[in-house]
């Protein structure tokens, strides 16, 4: 199977063919030919403006009654009695599609010795109905115990999008339960809609960030999708009613050949990366470890963490957990402050969907600067400190 | 240039590659700093089965010989010849036993060199004894069934470092170059020391100790060969070596030229690259040029000695002393393309110009190597009955 | 005790530019490498084949030509590599990729522990490996940093998550999806080298998975790209000048007026 040309609107112009990450397109007399090193990963699509180009369709038709799903659902994670922000942010995008679909918007709540004061929360961010497992096997989070959970709640209820936050639980347990559930699921969306044949329109970064992809999942149900923290907008709606259904779970629910020993703490916080609104990272350019103490500096005064580049973390400058960029973490914080990192690639594509990105750099051909709202050039030995004295001034 | 490797060969060059761009290089400069001792690289070097290449399979080596040893020491020393060296010095610490010790020692030490689980060291010089190995003064006296040695060795490569030595000591005096004997001497053993660690200008990831022995006790199969054949077991060790003390500088001198070349490509003078400079094109050329050269000597003379041809000697000469000089005025040239670049530590270059001087002091300095050269010329000459005048 | 590790082929990104102009990725030339988490996987089965003793198979899904990364996995001390290549497997998603490399594992038979890495970097999904436990029924962790085997039959390892680190224990056979922290990979070693230069290297399609076409490959795949577009960038860089001082404050007003928090 390949990608189809459209021999009647293909005009030769090769622009898919220069595009082309496999090399499969080749230009003939009428239109281009497609090799089967074709990969189906639909570039050539987006890059034809005549329109010739178009994948095959997945699977073979719709599988069973579509119809027979409805309404919107979502994970709600917690940690530590307290709603995580990501929950809050997916309800309210949830709630939109919801209203869209005209269907109910619920939120799923798994753990042990719950009160109905998370639930409450869930419902003042959109939830219309919250469903309850509260076992004492839920206490600590297990990927085998947490999707069978979910896999059965599903199939008794029949909700036709389940959403979760792309968090490390999420992302571990999520495509366990898309499995258990024989359906498809987009790892990490960053948008989400509803396509004019009611399909979820699932939109995520593909090739590191560099291409958006929109992705449907035609034939089964649920649509099910991980969304990353801090993209959506959590709106919270006071004096909003919802029920709370606590629901029994068969005993095979609670079954696991998994056995949690021991749960460590990060002591250091500085290296929660992924929650941080404020970032400051150091690379190469700070040339020790013990430089990178301003780093710490600028991050503690605007109550953000530290991150690193792969070069300061290979140098052994900073603990591998505070490694930003493709081997790291992948992080949106609000700002990003980048400072001695000329900016590869690998770094780039971990950090480019921070909302505001500063970078401060001595040669100001570095790449970090295309991807800069700021670009500050200067040796940042004289640039850093100056700017954490003008902080300070205003405190 | 293609010099119609085989197979395996290719796949020494591609690993030892390998080893130099993802695990030296990023270090070499804070190793040369820090003058500390290359012992990850060393485990590397172990699990990829390099220090075994010259060793026979029979006692766990891979069973090739100078040229497959040089191939690895060349690209390993295209990042560092101060790493290189404490790696090839293993080999030097290697070849008494490989070419002259028993079987049972064969078996006993050469399956640990040759995995790179213990490395050797080779122990000849002496406070009075460098390029004139007569002044030895180190002794051992056979003592029933062990021998006693007292006296000390200076600037050992990987003194320290390594757990197997081989050692040149007197046992009989009278005799003068027919009294040196080789013996393996073992860290742990007892009287057995070491010196200071010295500073030096160059290979500065290399360790240089003394080793220090002190009534040192050791059994008297510890002997290499016979009583009386120490100084031809170093002569012909040195003829092994030699190759690979020339397959550093070509190394060094490829290193040299590789900074030199990408640094005029880039570095923009008077709006242009200073590439684009006959002076700097000249000096770049000749540096390909006696790069090239000294590549091609070696490799021909590797490949020759790997034959097992009788005489050797001027040979190997040959090439250290070419590629040495070689390597000593490439770097030389580097750092001047560079300019005040190439003077900072910012550049590789200039740890290269420091590393390169060893290579015309080290395993017989040049001048004894012209001797020998000089000395082989005039044996030749003597035999032939033509007159060419 | 039989590991097997699953590999991926990715564009290496260290060569991958970005137009200045277009701002796409410039593709051409750009070599594969092996996905750096899956060499991290490949590191974690060599360091357990070193203390305890296994068999390594690496596995790949992908065209002929993926065989070379499987080359270089025998390089570094894998036991076995398998291929599993077929026209049928193209445009597969998660989900059909997770079918077809768990049929490949029950075809072994004799699998104790899979590793894969945590992520593929070029699809960043992170699905795979949850979703081959799922289908072979057997558990799973993911985010490993630290394998130890202690008791037969089952596995300790410590977890990564976004608060700190897990300490679990599994039942074998078990998946492992592994990070950065479990180890630097080794370098290949000549004997291994030689070894995979000449190694068989199997080839599996549909006909020898017994796999139904329909379950594979575009056929068997639930999800469907439908756009793929190039994101809005940044055009407005504001380029600050002036002495320190300047800039700094320029900076500082610039945040603050963008009311970024922590200000």
């Amino acid at each position: 199977m390949k990608a189809i040309v459209d021999g009647q609107k293909c005009t030769v112009c090769g622009v898919c063919s220069d595009a082309c990450p496999m090399g499969a397109i080749a230009l003939r007399e009428n239109q281009v030919e497609i090799s089967d090193d074709c990969s189906l990963c639909g570039i050539c699509v987006d890059t034809c403006e005549f329109g010739a180009l178009s994948l095959p369709e997945v699977g073979h038709g719709p599988s069973e009654d579509l119809g027979s799903y409805r309404g919107v659902w979502v994970y709600a994670e917690w940690r530590e009695g307290k709603v995580h922000g990501v929950s809050h942010e997916l309800l309210s995008a949830g709630r939109i599609l919801a209203d869209k679909r005209g269907v109910e918007l619920g939120a799923v709540l798994l753990g042990s010795g719950l009160d109905d004061q998370m639930a409450g929360e869930l419902i003042s961010y959109g939830a219309e109905v919250v469903y309850v497992v509260d076992a004492p096997e839920l206490a600590h989070f297990t990927d085998e115990r947490y999707s069978k959970c979910i896999v059965e709640l599903v199939n008794r209820k029949r909700p036709e999008i389940v959403l979760a936050g792309a968090t490390s639980m999420g992302r571990s347990f999520i495509p366990r339960v898309a499995a258990g559930l024989k359906t498809g699921l987009t790892a990490d969306c960053t948008e989400l809609d509803i396509g004019d044949e009611g399909h979820l329109l699932q939109t995520r970064p593909a090739f590191g960030g560099n291409i958006m992809a929109t992705i449907i999942c035609p034939n089964r149900r649920p649509q099910m999708a991980t969304v990353r923290p801090k993209v959506m907008k959590p709106v919270r709606m006071d004096g909003r009613q919802g029920r709370i259904e606590r629901v029994e779970l068969p005993s095979r629910c609670f079954e696991a050949r998994v056995e949690v020993l021991e749960v460590i703490a990060e002591q250091d916080q500085t290296a929660k990366l992924t929650e941080a609104d404020v970032i400051v990272s150091g690379g190469r350019g700070l040339r020790s470890a013990e430089n990178f103490h301003l780093i710490e500096e600028l991050a503690g005064l605007m109550n953000g963490a530290v991150g690193a580049s792969r070069g300061a973390v290979e140098e052994g400058w900073m603990a591998p957990s505070h490694q930003v960029g493709q081997t790291g973490r992948t992080v949106a914080p609000t700002l990003y402050v980048a400072v001695g990192i000329s900016g590869a690639v690998q770094h780039l594509v971990g950090m480019q969907g921070s909302q505001v990105i500063v970078a401060v750099n001595k040669d100001a051909s570095a790449p970090i600067f295309d991807v800069a709202t700021y670009g500050v050039v200067a040796d940042l030995f004289e640039f850093l400190p100056e700017f954490v004295k003008r902080i300070k001034r205003e405190r | 240039m293609d010099y119609f490797l085989t197979e395996e060969q290719k796949m020494i060059q591609e690993l030892t590659e390998q080893i130099s761009r993802e695990k030296i290089r990023p270090i070499r400069a804070e190793l040369d700093e820090a003058e500390e001792f290359p012992w990850e690289i060393m485990r590397y070097l172990a699990q990829a089965d390099l220090f075994g290449l010259y060793i026979p399979e029979q006692y766990g080596g891979m069973g090739g010989g100078i040229f497959e040893n040089c191939l690895a020491v060349e690209k390993l020393g295209e990042a560092c010849i101060g790493i290189a060296t404490s790696f090839a010095a293993s080999g030097l610490g290697a070849y008494p036993i490989l070419l002259f010790g028993s079987e049972e020692m064969k078996q006993k030490y050469l399956p640990q060199i040759a995995s790179g689980k213990r490395l050797a060291a080779f122990g000849l010089t002496e406070p009075g004894a460098g390029s004139d190995v007569s002044g030895i003064r180190t002794v051992a006296v056979r003592d029933g069934d062990h021998y006693i040695l007292n006296g000390s060795k200076q600037w050992i490569t990987n003194g320290g470092e390594s757990e197997i030595y081989s050692v040149l000591a007197i046992t009989d005096r009278i005799k003068g170059p027919r009294g040196g004997s080789f013996f393996v001497v073992e860290t742990g053993d007892p009287g057995f020391s070491f010196g200071k660690k010295e500073k030096k200008l160059g290979i500065r990831a290399s360790t240089t100790r003394e080793l220090i022995f002190q009534d040192c006790r050791i059994p008297a199969d510890r002997l290499i060969a016979k009583e009386g054949m120490g100084f031809i077991i170093a002569m012909k060790t040195f003829d092994k070596s030699r190759p690979g003390i020339a397959a550093l500088g070509v190394g060094l001198a490829q290193g040299a030229l590789d900074v030199a070349v990408e640094y005029a490509r880039k570095r923009v003078q008077f709006n242009k690259p200073i590439i684009s400079f006959q002076a700097i094109q000249h000096k770049l050329a000749d540096m390909a040029t006696k790069t090239e050269a000294s590549r091609a000597l070696l490799y021909s003379i590797a490949r020759y000695m790997d034959s097992d041809p009788r005489e050797v000697s001027k040979v190997a000469a040959m090439t250290k002393v070419f590629s040495g000089d070689v390597a000593m005025e490439v770097a030389t040239s580097a750092v001047q393309v560079l300019g005040g670049y190439g003077y900072m530590k910012d550049y590789p270059v200039e740890k290269m110009m420091r590393d390169a001087k060893i290579l015309q002091i080290y395993e017989g300095t040049n001048e004894i190597q012209r001797n020998i050269i000089g000395q082989e010329l005039n044996k030749e000459y003597g035999r032939l009955k033509e007159s060419f005048i | 005790m039989h590991i097997v590790v699953c590999i991926k082929q990715v564009p290496d990104t260290k060569n991958v530019r970005i137009d200045p102009d277009t701002h796409t990725l410039v593709r051409q030339g750009v070599e594969s490498i092996i996905n750096p988490f899956d060499m991290f996987a490949v590191e974690g089965a060599l360091k357990i084949k070193d203390l305890n003793g296994a068999r390594v198979t690496v596995m790949t899904m992908g065209p002929p030509q993926a065989a070379e990364a499987l080359r270089e996995t025998l390089g570094l001390g894998a036991d076995d590599a398998v291929l599993l290549s077929d026209r049928a497997f193209a445009g597969s998603d998660t989900w059909a990729t997770s079918t077809t490399l768990s049929a490949a594992i029950r075809k072994m038979g004799d699998v104790d522990l899979i590793l894969c890495g945590k992520q593929a970097v070029d699809g960043d999904t992170a699905q795979v490996g949850p979703e081959m436990a799922a289908l072979l029924d057997v558990p799973y962790a993911t985010f490993v940093k630290k394998i130890d085997i202690e008791e037969p039959g089952f596995l300790k390892v410590l977890r990564q998550t976004d608060e700190g680190s897990e300490l679990w224990k599994l039942q074998l056979p078990a998946l492992l999806t592994v990070i950065k922290e479990l180890g630097e990979p080794r370098v290949p070693s000549l004997r291994h080298k030689m070894r995979a230069k000449k190694a068989e290297i199997a080839v599996w399609g549909n006909a020898e998975l017994g796999l139904d076409p329909n379950s594979t490959g575009l056929c068997g795949s639930f999800t469907q790209v439908v756009r793929v577009f190039s994101p809005q960038r940044r055009t407005n860089r504001i380029q600050l000048e002036g002495s320190i001082e300047n800039q700094a404050e320029q900076l500082f007003q610039y945040l603050k007026k963008a009311r970024v928090p922590g200000l």
